[in-house]
């Protein structure tokens, strides 16, 4: 329809729709600056108007594409629909990446050069020290015991006929917070102090003063209290790896089994024999994934502790530098920290990307 | 003979199974329920015992109390109901024979002493909404403490916070899924230069921390007035889902059928309308692993909250973690107002759970 249109009347349409499109951006957003006051009307039009505006852009860019001479018209088309992601990829992801690594050699205020002071500090100051082990705790212990409890409940769930059930009360963790998930286990470790006749309303110390313990302040005690807190994570993350790694058990032809059994192997032979070689790539996967979840961990320890107590974790001080104590320099070293130790991980990924052959 | 052996051998073994995985079970399922029976508990009984007693159980009750005579001396043993004992040792409390535990109340002159009796309780539950309503008022409330003290705190307006998280999460789950369906069906069925370099890099930008992007986008934000705004959160997390949501989009779209796309160009389509017509609509089942992955990622997200939002706007993560900080030995608040911000999780996760597993496995490697 649009090629019979007089080349005067289409342009002129394009631009209106261009001038629409801009009025409905600006016009929007200084809209949804004034509606502070009503907070369901804001929702609203927020929602409506963040959704209506990106479709409109599309279309528009798109019919400015269609109007290109049919020559160059295909990958003009392919990049109105690429060209948005690539932008907002090189904006978001893409050069901060670049303008860190600037910024991590620059001082507090980013304006002067000051060399490799900031990875001075990234790697001898001695609360990053501590940022730097504690993260080797939960590196360890916590990818460990998501791993290896992840198995044991695959299989054992593998063995019941309620299976469904009990695999999804072990995910439901997945859906809570990290935050929710904070306020759930401070409950659990909440200590009412010394005194007497003292009912305990935290789940640990009512177990433990029942079985003649002591009451104790579980978050307070040093180097021990990472290990609270990382029960948080292996609680929630758990559920991640056993759906996984179930799948991968499930995957295994039950002929290979059967030999076995014939061949006289009880249930634990089968178990370590057969079962763990054969889902080994599935659990070098889960283990990794959880190993970059855990280099990152930042929201349990800002909530439960801040950091404090010798908790401290690398992601925490890196909010700490920028948040509370002004030094953009410092954090960026300690995001650049972060992302060179990940860089192994992306140089597997791309491998195996180019292994699999797609886009040629 | 021999095959009996072997069924009792396998039951118990079936039993073994069974007992762990209950065990395994009872230690996942409790900590959520210790949170949701206390947010339904009177405050004053919060604080005076634990969630658990909400089950019937045995404990000392207070029957009775009375004063000790005025010329009592706390410093000597003293003799109540015939039993003998030292002040520090009336204060954790003397059972006598018939049962009664006598507990002396506060500090020597008080003279008091309190008389329990141990009875079955928890049948009759003392359960109440009113926590809930507290903490999703914007206004100042008051609550009763263990010894009956009335306290009174600034409400944390969890409405609001509710409202500001759904009008964060709706437009940065739907309008990243927009753009990147766009990209990847470019990436999967269209020519352009550089097509192949840049879907590496998307590959690439899959486990970069996000730690990296926040210093120098807040640095624009603050040039761009965006700090704080709900348009700042929507970009960023555009951004941060980007990579993830084009390449699962990509691998979607790829594997559909070319035939279809095909037909559709001799028909006279133009790429846009196959797009809106053909494309979307066969690709709902990854469009709503990913939403589902993407939602529950932004409404549970934290840090981006806390560094582009601030103190204004807050969004139930936010307004959470804040509560911890200022209040946070008022359970009764906190218990309600974590479990209010796990409802539409918690919802998603039980009402589309194959959606919700399929998308948080694809997206897990998420950085």
């Amino acid at each position: 329809m649009d090629q019979y249109q007089k080349p005067a009347v289409r342009i002129l349409t394009l631009a209106a729709l261009l001038i629409l499109t801009a009025v409905v951006l600006a016009g929007g957003f200084v809209l949804l600056q004034n509606m502070q006051d009503s907070k369901i009307l804001m929702t609203l039009f927020a929602v409506i108007w963040g959704l209506f505006s990106v479709a409109l852009l599309y279309y528009v860019l798109n019919s400015i594409a269609q109007t290109m001479p049919r020559k160059i018209r295909s990958v003009t088309v392919a990049i109105v629909f690429a060209g948005p992601a690539i932008l907002i990829l090189f904006w978001a992801l893409v050069l901060p990446t670049l303008r860190s690594l600037r910024l991590s050699f620059m001082d507090a205020t980013g304006s002067k050069f000051v060399g490799l002071d900031n990875y001075a500090f990234a790697f001898t100051d001695p609360i990053m020290l501590e940022s730097f082990r504690n993260n080797l705790l939960w590196m360890f212990f916590g990818t460990l015991s998501c791993v290896v409890l992840g198995i044991i409940i695959a299989v054992l769930a593998d063995k019941s006929k309620r299976e469904r059930l009990i695999k999804s009360l072990i995910f439901m963790p997945m859906a809570i917070s990290f935050v929710g998930a904070g306020v759930i286990w401070k409950f659990i470790y909440a200590y009412k102090g010394e005194g007497v006749n003292i009912a305990d309303i935290g789940l640990l110390n009512a177990i433990v003063t029942a079985l003649g313990g002591q009451a104790q302040a579980w978050l307070l005690i040093p180097f021990w209290n990472n290990f609270f807190l990382i029960a948080i994570m292996v609680w929630l993350q758990t559920g991640y790896s056993m759906v996984i790694l179930s799948s991968a058990i499930k995957a295994i032809p039950e002929a290979i089994n059967e030999a076995a059994r014939v061949d006289g192997a009880n249930a634990f032979r089968i178990f370590f024999n057969i079962t763990i070689p054969t889902i080994m790539p599935t659990i070098i996967t889960v283990t990794t994934t959880v190993l970059i979840f855990s280099l990152k961990i930042f929201d349990i320890v800002r909530v439960m502790t801040g950091g404090n107590y010798g908790t401290n974790v690398i992601a925490n001080e890196f909010y700490l530098r920028q948040f509370t104590y002004g030094n953009s320099g410092q954090a960026s070293a300690i995001a650049i920290v972060l992302l060179v130790v990940i860089v192994p991980v992306l140089a597997y990924n791309l491998r195996e990307f180019r292994g699999r052959k797609t886009l040629k | 003979m021999s095959k009996t052996n072997q069924g009792k051998k396998l039951s118990l073994g079936q039993f073994l199974i069974g007992l762990v995985l209950v065990i395994i079970i009872v230690g996942w399922t409790i900590p959520t329920l210790g949170i949701f029976v206390t947010s339904f508990r009177d405050s004053r009984d919060i604080y005076g015992s634990g969630w658990w007693t909400v089950l019937p159980h045995k404990d000392l009750v207070k029957s009775d109390e009375f004063e000790l005579p005025s010329d009592t001396n706390p410093n000597i043993p003293v003799t109540i109901e015939g039993v003998t004992a030292t002040f520090e040792e009336w204060r954790q409390g003397q059972t006598l024979e018939d049962g009664r535990t006598l507990r002396w109340y506060g500090n020597k002159r008080s003279r008091k002493i309190e008389v329990f009796q141990e009875k079955w309780i928890g049948f009759g539950a003392n359960l109440t909404l009113q926590n809930y309503r507290d903490v999703l008022s914007g206004r100042e409330v008051s609550y009763q403490d263990a010894q009956g003290n009335t306290i009174s705190r600034q409400g944390n307006n969890f409405s609001d916070a509710v409202l500001n998280s759904l009008a964060v999460s709706i437009p940065a789950t739907v309008i990243p899924i927009l753009i990147a369906a766009f990209a990847a069906y470019a990436f999967a069925w269209m020519e352009f230069p550089g097509r192949r370099p840049l879907f590496i890099m998307v590959v690439a930008l899959l486990v970069v921390p996000l730690q990296i992007a926040l210093i120098p986008i807040l640095r624009d934000y603050t040039r761009w007035g965006l700090n704080g705004t709900f348009v700042g959160m929507w970009l960023a997390h555009t951004g941060f889902g980007l990579p993830l949501a084009i390449y699962l989009l990509y691998n979607y779209i790829s594997t559909l059928p070319r035939d279809i796309f095909e037909s559709a160009y001799l028909d006279g389509a133009t790429p846009f309308t196959t797009f809106v017509r053909l494309v979307l609509p066969l690709s709902i089942p990854a469009l709503a692993s990913f939403a589902i992955f993407q939602f529950l990622w932004v409404w549970n997200d934290y840090l981006v909250a806390l560094v582009f939002l601030g103190d204004k706007n807050r969004v139930v993560t936010s307004a959470l973690a804040a509560m911890i900080g200022e209040k946070g030995q008022d359970w009764h608040l906190l218990t309600s107002g974590a479990f209010l911000s796990m409802i539409l999780p918690l919802a998603v996760f039980f009402g589309l759970q194959k959606f919700f597993i399929r998308g948080l496995m694809a997206g897990s490697v998420k950085g």
